[in-house]
């Protein structure tokens, strides 16, 4: 039994860890689905285009100055992407702006493309970040440990913004009745882009954890995380912040479990990697069947 | 004469907000029959037990005789249940039917906020209501092998139409229609699917009184022609009045009175519910 | 019918077998090697499966993003069941497994099979997720094309797909023949027949009372399902149906490009055939085949000098270096979904009676013009 702790304790590790960054990406999703009623396609991808902005800033900035630019950078980014592809759209139907979600990210992703030339780019080594670690005998990086401790502070001010604030208020106003916030005079563009600024935010913090991990960049690198992100927000409910990083951590130490299935099952073969990503998703289609509205989730009836 | 629907302690319950609180009510054939209260009094949430829309949480909804639509609180709801009859049909089957099939049935019905088929034109919206009763399979339809059973569907909406008064309109879009025949088109749809029982959501809403007049003979005409029974909601007095055979009331979910139109018409507790009391005198 | 349907029904028939006359003629005279067969074979097998996502999306209002994976389903199909035994045995294709299928088949029977099993998988996919709404309906497809992705390159299932390897050496292109004879059959023109004949069931489908019950469904389901219109029973065989045409697309894919890989499957293709149904007009099945094309022709040919360092006699190998050409695309599309959202063809059909409207429009213009002029 310690024998099998101590072989597989990594994939543990490892599952906590990136839980904590989908936890990131997630909140992203589940905001702005809980405000405006749309899956953000494009989210993951400006994630990846926070891990690219990093690996251009680094190599001609110190990261004290990179890494606030980087933040700075991908919260412009959040602002314009809004502003540009779905404040036209508002009175659209949601196909459309779902649309042009879809078609941002495909823009994204082409850009990352031109600009790197479609080669991987190496990450940076961010110096606390990388520092290799000693756990139980499972050799790490401090970022492993560091993710789940940051996602939890980030998630706790995140909550007391949202509880505390004016525009916390004016958010939980707005997620809970659109048309009627609008008419108490909220101003709903304020609000908007405020979610998108701080969805964008803590993707770029996820960028920094997840990308010190794998270490490289691609243009298609944010299409995964983002996508398993979306996963774990429906699972814990979407618009719930809390049902969202539950089922970020949920889900990465699922996916962790499966990847390390060769010796944890005791089951060889070469699959078991690509197979965790297939469980997400038939993950996905189980928890929309059983219970469409996840863990923390409120139902909705339509009006006839 | 025969009863064609009747409702057994219907009671619909949201959350923990009942809507519709053990209405009974009774549709005899060959009648025409309203259901009438104040705003927020749970007649469209009736008529939406009645179609199937909603699963009502208690009570029993008959059709011909037969039960079509059955249920009783259970689970969590039996726990949350604020309606009265709990347990009165705790050991029937739950018969739980989508819309289509309570159409399928011979029970139509129009939307209190009119709900044409936008992107079609007069004849399509009356002719897609056709397909209930569309026999051929969709290989068939593909290949024109059912090319009669498209000619008698189109043959149908022609003859439909034509009574309507709606032929001239048949090219336009429905939804460019005046108000006044946008309803008749929803009517005319509904009846395109051959009901024995047509329930109207409001059909006067938005006309004037001229047009309330021309609809009250237009609702007497349709049901002499094509032999059917009316159940509606409505909130004009004199279209209720004048037309009715027996008038429900509700109030706050509850049926508070129910008789002839001129029964309905002294009655107090009517009376109260839509002047409302004053309770500080 | 009345006369004017007739007429236009002929005058229709009329331009499509000008088409084909031309693309026989093409195939013909120009060489095998031309770029205008890549565009036109492309293109074709694009529209066909931009035609039934259109029926999912533009006529039965279902967001579906399943596509790819319908796609790759009938690539797989096809290219497992046309590779000739001999090279199932030998080792060329498959090296590192054993192949359990043990015979093969024509073209034809490889084509249906492909959209069989598509339709098939759909089908069954189909029961859970077709009662979920637009957006979670959305995001289920895509995951399921993402499992079947995941699936078909576990070595799990080597002896069947060949692992994460290429499948080749089927009946592609290059080896159609007439049925029962070795005289070489024009690919071109096979794959216009193939699209040509998939496509015109679609339309007649449309137009049949099962298209009108689609359409009332995208229209209004709440009204559509008082008509008596199972919702369930309709977007399943909408589902079913658009799924597939997926796979015979696929299998046509599989064919145009001698090799098929899990790989070639992936989410940003459903992507690009979204955008394509956008660009040329949810519910237009005629703008879905002219934004094929002109998606393909642009991206395959016309505007492939932004790829390579010179365009329009501007040379810029700076700027125009690999990858902007799909960036300038992804702006073009950008701008077509947020200015110009109801495409080429709104959700209009392509007519003569358009076109001469469209010309006397012109004239009526050109003329004023010219007043103002004069």
């Amino acid at each position: 039994m310690a024998d099998f702790f101590h072989q597989n304790l990594s994939y543990f590790l490892s599952g906590i860890s990136v839980g904590g960054q989908y936890a990131l990406i997630a909140i992203g999703y589940t905001m702005v689905y809980g405000i405006l009623r749309l899956i953000n396609f494009a989210h993951g991808d400006v994630f990846m285009c926070a891990g690219l902005m990093m690996v251009y800033l680094s190599s001609s900035f110190p990261f004290f100055i990179s890494i606030p630019l980087v933040l700075a950078m991908t919260v412009v980014l959040g602002f314009v992407i809004e502003r540009v592809a779905y404040k036209p759209l508002r009175s659209a139907p949601r196909m459309s702006v779902m649309i042009s979600a879809i078609g941002v990210s495909y823009l994204l992703q082409n850009a990352a493309l031109y600009f790197t030339g479609g080669l991987a780019k190496v990450y940076p080594e961010i110096p606390v970040l990388s520092r290799s670690v000693q756990i139980g005998g499972a050799a790490t990086r401090l970022v492993t440990l560091v993710t789940p401790f940051l996602t939890v502070i980030l998630v706790v001010l995140l909550t007391l913004l949202i509880k505390h604030t004016k525009i916390g208020m004016a958010m939980r106003a707005v997620s809970r009745d659109f048309e009627t916030s609008q008419l108490m005079g909220i101003r709903i563009n304020k609000v908007i882009s405020m979610t998108f600024m701080l969805g964008s935010l803590l993707a770029a913090v996820a960028s920094f954890l997840y990308f010190t991990n794998y270490a490289s960049v691609t243009p298609t690198s944010g299409s995964m995380p983002g996508l398993k992100a979306f996963v774990a927000a429906v699972f814990g409910g979407i618009g719930s912040i809390p049902g969202a990083v539950i089922g970020a951590f949920i889900i990465g130490i699922c996916e962790n479990i499966i990847k390390g299935g060769a010796s944890i099952f005791g089951i060889p073969g070469s699959g078991w990697t690509t197979f965790s990503d297939a469980f997400t998703f038939a993950f996905l289609i189980v928890v929309l069947i059983v219970k469409p509205t996840g863990l923390f989730g409120e139902k909705s009836v339509d009006k006839v | 004469m025969s009863t064609l629907l009747e409702l057994e302690h219907v009671t619909m319950q949201f959350g923990g907000v009942v809507a519709v609180n053990d209405l009974s009510l009774h549709v005899d054939d060959d009648e025409i029959i309203a259901l009438i209260g104040p705003n927020g009094a749970g007649k469209t949430t009736a008529f939406n037990c009645i179609t199937g829309v909603y699963e009502p949480t208690n009570g029993r909804i008959s059709f011909e005789g037969r039960p079509i639509i059955v249920n009783h609180p259970s689970g969590r709801m039996r726990k949350m249940y604020g309606g009265s009859e709990a347990d009165l049909f705790a050991d029937d089957r739950v018969i739980d039917p989508t819309p289509d099939q309570i159409t399928k049935l011979g029970i139509a019905r129009t939307f209190q906020n009119i709900r044409l088929f936008r992107s079609m034109n007069v004849f399509d919206n009356v002719l897609t209501a056709m397909h209930i009763r569309a026999k051929a399979n969709v290989f068939s339809s593909v290949f024109r092998l059912s090319w009669r059973e498209e000619r008698q569907m189109r043959r149908e909406t022609e003859k439909l139409l034509r009574e309507q008064g709606l032929w001239e309109h048949r090219d336009e879009k429905a939804t460019s229609l005046p108000y006044g025949f946008q309803r008749r088109l929803e009517i005319a749809r509904a009846l395109a699917t051959q009901p024995r029982l047509l329930l109207l959501d409001e059909p006067a809403a938005g006309m004037n009184p001229q047009e309330t007049l021309e609809l009250s003979a237009f609702i007497r005409e349709i049901k002499e022609r094509y032999g059917l029974t009316v159940l509606m909601i409505e909130h004009h007095m004199d279209l209720v009045m004048g037309i009715s055979d027996r008038v429900y009331v509700l109030d706050f979910g509850s049926l508070i009175a129910d008789g002839t139109p001129d029964e309905i018409q002294a009655d107090q507790r009517v009376i109260d519910a839509y002047l409302g009391v004053s309770e500080d005198v | 019918m009345d006369k004017e349907k007739r007429n236009h029904l002929i005058r229709l028939f009329v331009a499509i077998a000008l088409v084909y006359g031309m693309v026989a003629v093409l195939e013909a005279t120009l060489r095998p090697t031309s770029i205008v067969f890549t565009v036109l074979r492309k293109g074709a097998i694009y529209s066909l499966v931009a035609v039934s996502m259109n029926l999912l999306n533009g006529f039965t209002g279902l967001f579906s993003l399943g596509q790819a994976g319908f796609m790759l389903l009938g690539a797989y199909t096809y290219a497992i069941l046309t590779m000739p035994t001999a090279v199932k045995e030998s080792d060329r294709v498959y090296r590192y497994y054993d192949c359990i299928v043990h015979f093969d088949t024509g073209v034809i029977v490889g084509l249906i099979a492909a959209g069989l099993v598509a339709a098939l998988f759909a089908f069954l996919i189909g029961l859970p997720v077709l009662r979920l709404k637009s957006d979670y309906l959305a995001i289920a497809t895509l995951g399921f094309a993402e499992i079947i992705r995941a699936i078909f390159q576990w070595d799990v299932l080597g002896p069947l797909t060949n692992g994460a390897n290429l499948l080749r050496e089927f009946k592609d292109l290059s080896r159609i023949t007439l049925p029962f004879s070795d005289i070489p059959f024009p690919p071109t023109l096979f794959v216009f027949i193939v699209v040509g004949i998939c496509i015109l069931l679609i339309v007649l489908l449309i137009n049949s009372t099962y298209g009108r019950a689609f359409k009332a469904i995208r229209d209004d389901e709440i009204a559509a399902e008082a008509m008596g219109i199972s919702l369930f029973r309709h977007k399943e065989l909408s589902f079913v149906i658009s799924s597939f045409f997926a796979g015979v697309s696929g299998a046509l894919l599989a064919m145009f490009q001698y090799t098929v890989q899990a790989q070639q499957f992936r989410t940003v293709l459903t992507y690009e055939l979204l955008l394509i149904v956008v660009i040329g007009g949810i519910g237009s099945i005629s703008g879905s085949c002219i934004a094929s094309f002109l998606y393909i022709a642009l991206s395959e040919w016309w505007l492939r000098g932004l790829d390579m360092g010179r365009f329009l006699g501007i040379d810029a190998p700076d700027l125009f270096r690999s990858g902007f050409r799909r960036l300038v695309f992804s702006v073009i599309i950008m701008v077509i979904v947020l200015f110009f959202s109801r495409g080429i063809m709104g959700d209009k059909e392509l007519s003569f009676e358009r076109f001469k409207d469209g010309m006397k429009g012109m004239k009526a213009r050109l003329a004023r013009t010219k007043e103002v002029k004069g």
